[in-house]
């Protein structure tokens, strides 16, 4: 990873970044923003699958009302990322948290993906059984808690960098 | 007492160098505090678009402000414990810094415009709460919300560009 940052380091688009003071934090804002769509639409969900919040719609209309805000602003998430990992390829890309970080992220995706496949298949998976009521409010608390890390391993980006030798 | 005092006794807490002087303690509050900031600012959002009619006015507009504000007021309460704790462990550079400064300024300014709204607009939210255009107040108050957390958001960001760590 160190000679894919080194490279990237010196490519046109990182020199422009890194040239233009104002884009990183700029482009961090707006990171942080999208990630602030990305967690309020998965924690409104969740309130909705524990029944303490959105009594006024259906699981599936609480999808369709939070899931394309969530998606869109993971793009958003996505492209600001890219910014900044070409902007500072050795702070991301030379970093054990960072990868920690896109980890966790992929669990956390792929369980976004799942939940939405299984409500599509079964509208009324998320609301049936009250037996599962525990293990539904177990897997809602560890998606919140894996978004959680997700951002904590996101800061702890900027306190974990290899700087270049 | 004067202003310079009153910071250098609040960096001179216990609490305050412990801050200042463990490894974790400040990313980890730090971390702590974007995680009550992103659901600050992304559950007040849902209620500020439905001040703009967005997804609909076919919900009622209590019924949307029930739901989110309590956890808007949770985070907030956890943003501003979290805030005060990387504040006191550096009063005096975080007092002088402008960013931080102009955050404050947005801080208060999202309170106005929150109280305006809760002690004069939402008074006849009945007329307005379900199937009814919004009216103007209303859809000021909403973007005048979404425009200072933004703002705060963005000079809360700033501040790390100007401060040692970041």
């Amino acid at each position: 990873m160190g000679a894919l940052a080194e490279w990237l380091a010196g490519t046109q688009a990182s020199l422009a970044i890194q040239d233009m003071l104002w884009i990183v934090p700029t482009v961090q804002t707006v990171h942080i923003l999208a990630m602030s769509v990305v967690m309020s639409s998965m924690f409104m969900i969740g309130l909705r699958i524990l029944n303490l919040a959105g009594g006024y719609h259906t699981m599936t209309e609480a999808a369709r009302r939070f899931l394309p805000w969530m998606w869109w602003a993971l793009a958003v998430n996505l492209i600001t990322g890219l910014v900044l990992i070409i902007g500072e390829p050795w702070r991301t890309l030379n970093n054990p948290t960072f990868w920690l970080k896109m980890a966790l992220l992929a669990v956390a995706v792929a369980a976004a993906a799942g939940f939405e496949r299984t409500l599509r298949r079964d509208a009324g998976f998320w609301e049936r059984r009250p037996g599962d009521r525990k293990t539904v409010r177990v897997l809602v608390a560890t998606n919140f808690l894996l978004w959680c890390c997700v951002i904590v391993a996101g800061r702890w980006i900027a306190y974990t960098d290899v700087p270049p030798p | 007492m004067d202003i310079t005092a009153i910071l250098q006794s609040l960096e001179a807490m216990t609490v305050a160098s412990w801050v200042r002087e463990s490894d974790w303690a400040f990313p980890m509050i730090e971390s702590v505090h974007v995680i009550a900031l992103v659901l600050v600012f992304g559950t007040i959002a849902i209620v500020d678009l439905r001040l703009l009619g967005m997804p609909t006015t076919s919900v009622a507009f209590t019924a949307i402000a029930r739901d989110c504000l309590l956890w808007t007021w949770a985070a907030f309460g956890l943003a501003v414990i979290t805030g005060a704790l990387m504040f006191v462990a550096n009063a005096t550079s975080y007092y002088d810094n402008f960013p931080f400064r102009m955050k404050m300024l947005c801080l208060v300014l999202a309170g106005i415009n929150m109280a305006v709204f809760e002690l004069v607009t939402f008074r006849g939210v009945s007329r307005w709460d379900k199937d009814h255009p919004v009216p103007i107040a209303g859809k000021i108050a909403g973007t005048l919300s979404l425009t200072f957390w933004i703002a705060t958001i963005t000079f809360g960001r700033w501040i790390g560009f100007t401060k040692v760590p970041f």
